[in-house]
């Protein structure tokens, strides 16, 4: 038993944070959010060729071939520098393709997307707002040696700027499917939306009379889908945890600085007190977090809960944080000059984001044997 | 990370869970003296009274992994785990190994062990809780002894006790660097004890009072005016918070046992998906507050001392005793007013959330240790 990083991975994260506080401070963040693409083009190079997109991608294949360890400690970080990115989408349609592609499919896609050279996304959410693999009905008729894909997909993360979908269809034969389709093919078309965070990007995908040949669908039905949903999850959860550290480190800095009745407000106890509350509820989901990506890593079999519960948790965390930084930076948390809004803004993007604490809790009970 | 056991640990848990078929009874009276005297050699005799206590101390100089391992079982199985004196074994004796005289070893240790001794905790005063470093009971250096007066609150078990752990004051001008543990008997002249009835109407804390009560200066535990460091190392034991994640884990149970007996709109409880959420919610609090354990378990096995994030699992633990208790009596309903096994322990967990410090403290040591924040 040992719940601790190893040098290796602390390592990691300190060069992450590093690089991240130097080119992509707030003050960028704002500036990429307030370009049309949302991205930098050169940051995303950058990272690509650092190994940061392909770290669990295997070797073999062009990545880094580490696990999930490492993931969340890169997307802690990068949520808690608000990073925006289509990091989340590629890293996300990567490991479904190397979880559930023939080797074939593997080398043809995972260099490409770990390099950054192709950014992907996963199309899974539809009408319904059900983050569950039960709810897919995009429809996937086979015809000869062809698949055709028609129908919508809503909140694709980075839809306009991703290469590589990694489309979930329902087949003929009511059986689940993962295509993986060019964003460039006959028939697809994206539309953005507006977002409240503009850090995070999305938009509704149609798909009409998309032909997808045998050699692009990915050995994958329900069960496989699932395991990518816990995979979102999680990751998810991870920002969670630096963006909500974010906001707290933020506001403890504020509530140092900011003075009335000749003090500091941090040294009052309705200042202090919400801000140790956010510090315990953001150490009590690390230990969440880095279980289920302890699970993940090792096959454990708590996989499916563990991820639950620690999304479940993260959506709280997140809520409350947000509210927390806002409130306790007063006037000034209500303008548009100081950061903390972006914090708020954010959570209401990671509080729904593979599924909101409701949908987690009653999976969680449901795991639980309840 | 690994959050696997190794075939040694798991072959320990398997010794203990053996040594509790054995030797725990499927019900017994957790106040039956009778029950605890046999309960404590039992323990004693297996080694697991000072488990993770080098042998030196006469403890088994067993592995800190082994030692959640038995906490945790013990639990589970809803075992008195440390017999009848909690106080001493989790704190006064790791205090005594780490600040104590060759002298001080020798006495208190094998008694402790035998299960011969109760200790209680004298911190505070009618003046002093929760700013405990204001405390005013007074040791006054006369010779080779210290002559003794004040009054001491609170102080759970005193009416039983054989010892005191307490801190006095050897010196008024410095607050923290004032202040001096010293260890003495009950039975000295000049200590009186006064039950003070809890809520429940049962005598479990009191009043001690110090009228000229005279010890000699070996009674002191470390240096004159360490005491605060001391006792800052024996709260943070007392907050590592494994053992009570255990406790949580059997209270969800108790509580999910509950919500598929009442019923809600003519069916189960737990078939209501309010109520499935909340107790999803309970139990992944409960898991976390575990693993949260386990981090600090990790940190102390190499080699760092608890630190002041030990905070976490006892502010987490107040929030899950409010919430628990709250959706427990709501529940039952009107049948809250009765007296009974979940009403009881709405009144009684009052006790745990305030005891060590209440949720507020817990607060200012995140806010102000950990956060770095000013001092109020």
């Amino acid at each position: 038993m040992n719940f601790a990083f190893t040098e290796e991975q602390d390592f990691l994260r300190s060069e992450v944070r590093k690089l991240l506080d130097a080119q992509c401070d707030v003050k960028h963040v704002r500036e990429i959010a307030d370009t049309s693409e949302g991205y930098s083009r050169d940051l995303w190079q950058q990272i690509g060729e650092l190994g940061w997109i392909g770290l669990a991608i295997p070797e073999a294949h062009g990545g880094g071939g580490l696990g999930w360890e490492e993931l969340v400690i890169l997307f802690e970080e990068t949520g808690r520098s608000l990073f925006p990115s289509p990091l989340l989408s590629t890293v996300l349609c990567a490991e479904t393709i190397a979880r559930f592609g023939s080797d074939t499919q593997k080398q043809r896609w995972l260099p490409g997307l770990a390099d950054g050279s192709q950014i992907g996304t996963l199309a899974f959410l539809e009408e319904s707002d059900e983050w569950s693999p039960k709810a897919v009905a995009l429809s996937g008729k086979r015809e000869g040696r062809e698949l055709v894909l028609d129908g919508d997909k809503r909140f694709v993360q980075d839809v306009v700027a991703a290469d590589l979908l990694a489309v979930f269809f329902r087949r003929d034969d009511g059986e689940l499917g993962i295509a993986i389709v060019e964003s460039k093919s006959a028939g697809v078309s994206a539309k953005s939306r507006d977002p409240l965070d503009k850090t995070k990007r999305f938009g509704d995908l149609t798909l009409a009379g998309v032909r997808v040949p045998q050699e692009d669908i990915l050995s994958a039905g329900e069960a496989e889908a699932q395991q990518i949903l816990e995979l979102g999850a999680l990751a998810a959860a991870a920002e969670i945890v630096g963006t909500a550290e974010g906001a707290l480190d933020l506001t403890v800095k504020y509530a140092m600085d900011r003075e009335q009745f000749e003090k500091p407000i941090g040294q009052f106890q309705g200042v202090k007190h919400p801000l140790a509350e956010t510090y315990m509820e953001i150490e009590t989901l690390k230990s969440l977090v880095y279980f289920a990506a302890w699970a993940l890593d090792s096959g454990d079999d708590s996989i499916a809960l563990a991820t639950s519960q620690a999304k479940a948790y993260a959506s709280e965390v997140i809520t409350r944080a947000g509210v927390m930084g806002i409130q306790l930076h007063g006037a000034v948390g209500y303008t548009l000059e100081y950061d903390i809004q972006l914090y708020l803004k954010r959570s209401k993007w990671a509080r729904p984001m593979f599924g909101n604490e409701i949908h987690h809790y009653e999976r969680a009970a449901a795991l639980g044997g309840l | 990370m690994d959050f696997d056991f190794s075939p040694e640990e798991d072959a320990f848990r398997e010794t203990v869970k053996s040594f509790l078929d054995e030797n725990l009874p499927d019900e017994y009276d957790a106040h039956d003296p009778k029950f605890l005297k046999q309960w404590n050699h039992a323990l004693g005799k297996a080694g697991y009274l000072g488990f993770a206590w080098p042998k030196e101390a006469g403890g088994a100089g067993g592995a800190i992994i082994e030692q959640f391992i038995l906490k945790e079982e013990m639990s589970t199985r809803r075992a008195p785990a440390l017999g009848t004196d909690f106080m001493g074994l989790t704190w006064v004796g790791p205090a005594i190994i780490e600040y104590g005289s060759e002298e001080q070893k020798q006495k208190f240790l094998p008694e402790m062990f035998a299960g011969e001794s109760i200790w209680c905790t004298g911190y505070s005063e009618p003046g002093s809780g929760s700013d405990l470093a204001s405390l005013s009971t007074r040791a006054e250096p006369d010779g080779d002894d210290y002559i003794v007066n004040g009054q001491k609150i609170w102080t759970t078990l005193a009416h039983v006790a054989k010892y005191i752990f307490m801190l006095v004051r050897t010196e008024s001008t410095s607050r923290y660097g004032g202040i001096t543990c010293l260890l003495i008997p009950m039975d000295t002249p000049g200590i009186e004890v006064q039950p003070i009835p809890s809520l429940l109407g049962v005598a479990s804390f009191n009043q001690v009072f110090f009228k000229d009560v005279r010890v000699p200066k070996s009674c002191r535990l470390g240096k004159e005016g360490q005491g605060w460091k001391v006792v800052v190392g024996a709260l943070a034991q007392e907050r590592s918070g494994i053992s009570e994640a255990t406790e949580k884990l059997r209270h969800i149970e108790d509580l999910e046992k509950l919500a598929r007996k009442v019923k809600r709109n003519g069916k189960p409880a737990i078939e209501d998906p309010d109520v499935r959420r909340k107790l999803a919610s309970f139990r992944t609090r409960i898991a976390a507050m575990r693993l949260t354990g386990m981090r600090h378990l990790t940190a102390q096995l190499q080699g760092k001392r608890p630190s002041s994030e030990t905070s976490i699992n006892k502010l987490l633990r107040a929030h899950l005793e409010f919430e628990m208790d709250d959706f427990s009596l709501g529940m039952l309903g009107t049948e809250a007013q009765a007296d009974g096994t979940w009403q009881h322990r709405s009144l009684s967990y009052h006790g745990s959330v305030i005891g060590g410090g209440t949720p507020n403290i817990q607060r200012n040591i995140i806010s102000e240790r950990v956060l770095g924040l000013p001092k109020d």
